[in-house]
Order: C-alpha cells, then structure tokens, then sequence
C-alpha cells in the first residue's frame, strides 16, 4: 500500500470519492510530515494546519452527503507565497509585505477550493519570483530534497521541493522566466507552465505582467492535467485571460493517448550548445529518442534568435518589474520604516530601501534604468522588437512539428551559494526557459534521468504551440508512462517517513 | 563603462530607493556589467519589426458598468501602516518649507 504522502493527487481525489480515506487522514498525514521534515527543508513560510483541517472536514461531510466530489476532492495543496489568500499571511518571500493579509483569494486559489483540494499552507520562493535557487528568500533558502547542500531551483523552489519530499501531492507555482519548470527540474518532479493567459492571474502578485503565468507542480503528468482543468479559463477580473473552453487535460494522459504515432518532435540544435552540462545532453537526448520509441518522428528545428532571449527577457521582465513594484509605498498595506521622515517622498524611499533585497532593488535598478528618457530606444523598445522575432521563430517552428523537445537547464542543481555573487551567472540558468514565457507558449518540464556523478534529477522540457496544452500533456504523460523516474523519492525523505 | 555612479543615483531617485554609497558602488559595477552583456542586442536587425508588448493579441474587453460586491472600507484599511476617519494617513506631500 502506498504511503499517503507519496499517493497521486488523482489516486487521493478518487479514494477520497469513494470514502476509501478520508480528506481528514490524507491532510493529517501531509501535516505530520511537514512537521518532521520541514525544519530541515525550508519549503513551508506559513503552515495553516488548522485551516486545512476544516477544509478538510467540509469536503468529507459533503461527500457523505452525497454531493459530488470535486475534481480535487481531499488533495493537498500547498500555494507559492505569490498567491493571495483571504485571511492567510502572504509575503512574496518579502520582508516589504510583513504583516500583509490579503482581503480575498486570487483566481486560481478560489477554483482550488471549488474543486475539493485542501490548502496546507504557503510555499517558500525567491523574493517577487525574483531568483532561480529561492536564495532571494527573505525567510531563508529551501533545501534540495535529493541533496540537502544544494539549491531546489527556484523562484518556486519550496514548491518543487515540497512536492518532490512529499509535503503536499501539487503545489501552485508561477513561470515569468522558468520559475516553474527550472525547479521542477532541479527537484525532479513536473512542472508545468500554461499558455499566457489560460490560467488568470487574478490575486498573483505581479513581477512582469506580459509574462507571468500561474501553473501546478506534481509528481506526475496526470496531476499536472487534473490540476490545470481546475484552475484554467476566462476570468473576467483578469483583462488578459484567453476566453476559451477548458478541454478535458486529463483524458490527454491515457493509455490511449500513450501511442505518439504521427507526433512530430522538433529538436532546436540552438538548445544543446556550449554551456550544456554533458550529462544532461545524454539524458535529455535519451528521452527524445525515447519518444521516438514511442512513435514520434523526431524532427530538426530551427530557432536562430534563441541566443537573444536572455537579453531581451531581462529588460523586458524588469522593466514591467520596475513599474509593479512601484506599488510597494508603504501607503496601503506592507512595511513602513519606523522613522519615515517628514515628507511623503523621504518616507518613500526609506520604506523601499528597507523592505526590498538585493536582487530586487537591483533589477527595479535595471527597470527603472532601461525605461528612462535617453535610454528607451535602445533597451526596453528594441528588447520588445528582438523579442517578436523570437516569437516569430516559434510560429514558423511550429508550421513543422507538433512539440517542441530541449533540456530544461543547463546544469544541475548547484550548491548553495555557488552563484549568489555574479548576477549574470544566477540569469544563465534560466537560458532555456525564458523564449517560451517571451512567446507566450505552454511549456512543461519531465524528469528524465539522474545525472550519474552525484544523482541528481534533470529535466526534459516540452514546448507546445499557443493553447497547446494536451499535447505537451500527451506527450509528457506517454514518456512517463514507458519510464520509471517519477517512481523515485529522494533518499531523505523515504528514510524519515513518519 | 555603460553607466556611472551619477547615472546610477538618478536612477534610485527615479526608482524611489534610499540606497547607502556602497549599494551605489556595488550596483554602478554590477548594471554596468548587465548592460554590457545586453549590448549583444544592438546587432540584431530589427528594421522593420512592430515592438511586442504582449504573447497574445488583445482587444481591450468591455463589461456592463453594474453594481458588484465591493471590499468595504474597513477591509480595505485593514492592511494599511496608518489610517485615520477612514483614510490612509501618510506624512506632509508639500516639503516642509522652514522659511515661511
């Protein structure tokens, strides 16, 4: 029998239906484990034990009273501190926000509810999804389940990391530049970002508003879909979400969908240049010849722009940053410094230097710079123009292949404090996440291998055209249904099961 | 250099940033080393490209001006650092003039 902690969502939401357990044991098994794993780990900012509880306890007296059990019914969830929830702490891995408690929930968090799934608590991250190892914290790093001296990958690193150790069975995370896939890389577990605008950001705290996209995090591929349907569609409190229906996703991780006959796989030579870690080179082009094995035909195609994204991703992001940020006042919630001056302005500018760390001061200081008179047309105008001619390589990729095959990092998960002092380098491990949140596409990341020298998971990211969702589901689902790696938990979290 | 120490403190003022001569001197090495990377995209042709400014095509969507619920006001100040008869309440906008 499998343990609680390690059952899929969809395992959870169909026993949880048929009364075999019930919301209550599920949510305190996950509560117990947090409590003698996450001392160590760092995942959770903020436990609501009580709250989970009660949610809980609604969700197996409706279903005892026959109502119909929701597509999440029982599953535990736990929120990147991105998400505002009513009445719980939210703080965007912030000292600027101390003290703030959202008046309402966001979206994506409302439609959890609906749908049955039990919020645990509030997940650790890079301050304003500012960061790719969750170091940004304001509250501290998370730790790597599969190697305690390293980095989860981030800015959803407590959301990788809570779902790769078992604290909750899908975590909610949010992709500006990778955020989602690159820990779920790092972390070995699936990541998924959605098309822009298929999931509203509605109650998401803003980094950069043309970019940003909220998207589950899970063991499998299967829990990724059922996750998505819940959250995904036309919010009318989001002016960017795409009016479309919401398909059935999970009926794109069948058996029957297994059989990728006819798929076509585009490789982009420009994804496996210098800088590529060796042994994820063979790991990720084992998977693609995996997915041949499956039936696809692996194609050749060509992005040329790609080496631009880095570039053109970090004046685009900081400059939308530099201008969401500016809310952070000191005015209507967050932190005000305790000797503010004597005017507005001085109150201002001692509240922000106080409440924001260093990676986000230095890219409202990249914003704010590329966004100044004199400065306009050379930084943030020509950004946006490179960054059509990225999007254009995607739609004429996508004339010839149905999915899009790449590593999703570089590296493996690096040691603490390897790469906290050269911004630069920290920038370089979102290299191959980033012209898919420039484009706007659907991008998910699958476990594919450990590297051999020291065990650590890596990841295959799958980029699909705009709306593409099963596919890249179908896809993703078909690979884990012919491999193994999913099955695997990190060694420290199997030997301290409670 | 891309940038210098001026450029970088009027920019903090823009940014609104009380930053301290150290932060000033770390972050005028740093953006400077940024901007540098950022020059590889004055070589790309871009004659003749629209700008981007969003993945997906948008029409500025309307709704019906009606009555919805609302955060009361209480809740609305509930967050805020100081509020007084059901305001905000910040230090003096105008500067303080010692002269007059």
């Amino acid at each position: 029998m499998t343990p609680l902690h390690w059952r899929s969502a969809a395992e959870i939401a169909a026993q949880v239906a048929a009364r075999e357990v019930s919301a209550v044991e599920v949510t305190r098994a996950h509560l117990d484990r947090i409590a003698a794993l996450d001392r160590r780990l760092g995942c959770y900012l903020l436990v609501d034990g009580d709250g989970a509880l009660a949610q809980a306890a609604a969700v197996d007296r409706a279903i005892a009273a026959g109502d119909s059990p929701g597509l999440l019914a029982g599953v535990p969830v736990g929120l990147k501190d991105l998400l505002v929830t009513e009445g719980v702490a939210t703080t965007a891995g912030s000292k600027i926000l101390a003290g703030f408690i959202p008046p309402y929930d966001g979206t994506a968090v409302a439609r959890l509810r609906q749908a049955g799934a039990v919020i645990l608590g509030k997940l650790n991250m890079d301050e304003f999804a500012m960061g790719s190892s969750t170091e940004n914290s304001a509250f501290g790093p998370v730790r790597n389940p599969w190697d305690e001296s390293r980095v989860p990958g981030g800015s959803s690193g407590g959301s990788a990391a809570a779902v790769a150790a078992g604290l909750c069975a899908v975590a909610l995370g949010t992709d500006t530049g990778g955020s989602i896939r690159q820990p779920a890389a790092l972390s070995g577990v699936v990541g998924l970002k959605p098309t822009y605008g298929r999931v509203s950001r509605h109650g998401v705290i803003a980094f950069a508003s043309s970019l940003d996209q909220v998207g589950p995090l899970a063991r499998t591929v299967e829990d990724c879909a059922l996750t998505l349907e819940a959250i995904a569609g036309h919010d009318p409190k989001d002016a960017t979400s795409i009016d479309a229906p919401v398909p059935r996703y999970r009926d794109a991780c069948t058996a029957a969908a297994a059989d990728l006959s006819g798929l076509r796989v585009g490789v982009p030579e420009e994804f496996f240049a210098a800088g590529l870690d060796p042994e994820i080179e063979r790991l990720v082009r084992a998977a693609i010849a995996k997915l041949a094995d499956l039936g696809a035909r692996v194609v050749p195609a060509s992005l040329p722009n790609s080496e631009h994204s880095l570039a053109t991703y970090y004046l685009v992001a900081t400059a939308e940053a530099s201008s969401n940020l500016a809310r952070y006042d000191g005015v209507r919630y967050g932190l005000r410094v305790r000797d503010p001056g004597d005017d507005l302005n001085t109150m201002y500018q001692k509240s922000r230097a106080a409440g924001f760390g260093t990676e986000v001061k230095r890219r409202i200081m990249l914003g704010t710079y590329a966004l100044r008179a004199g400065y306009y047309d050379a930084y943030y105008l020509r950004a946006q123009k490179v960054r059509a001619l990225i999007k254009r390589d995607f739609d004429r990729a996508f004339a010839t292949c149905d999915v899009i095959a790449t590593p999703t990092s570089p590296i493996p998960a690096f040691r603490l404090g390897d790469r906290t002092e050269d911004p630069l380098a920290m920038y370089l491990a979102d290299i191959y996440t980033i012209s898919c949140n420039l484009a706007g596409l659907p991008g998910l990341s699958v476990p594919c291998g450990f590297t051999t020298s020291n065990t650590l998971p890596t990841g295959l990211q799958l980029l699909g055209p705009p709306l593409g969702e099963s596919t890249v589901l179908r896809v993703a689902a078909a690979y884990q249904r012919a491999t193994d790696w999913h099955t695997r938990h990190p060694p420290g979290a199997e030997r301290s099961t409670p | 250099m891309k940038i210098t120490r001026d450029e970088v403190r009027a920019t903090a003022a823009l940014a609104r940033l009380a930053l301290t001569d150290e932060e000033i001197t770390r972050l005028t090495r740093e953006l400077d080393a940024i901007l540098v990377y950022m020059e590889k995209l004055a070589a790309v042709d871009v004659e003749g490209i629209e700008p981007m400014t969003h993945a997906v095509a948008l029409a500025c969507p309307l709704r019906e001006d009606a009555l919805g619920p609302q955060l009361t006001v209480e809740k609305a100040l509930a967050d805020a650092p100081a509020s007084e008869d059901g305001c905000f309440l910040v230090p003096r906008i105008i500067a303080h003039d010692k002269e007059a």
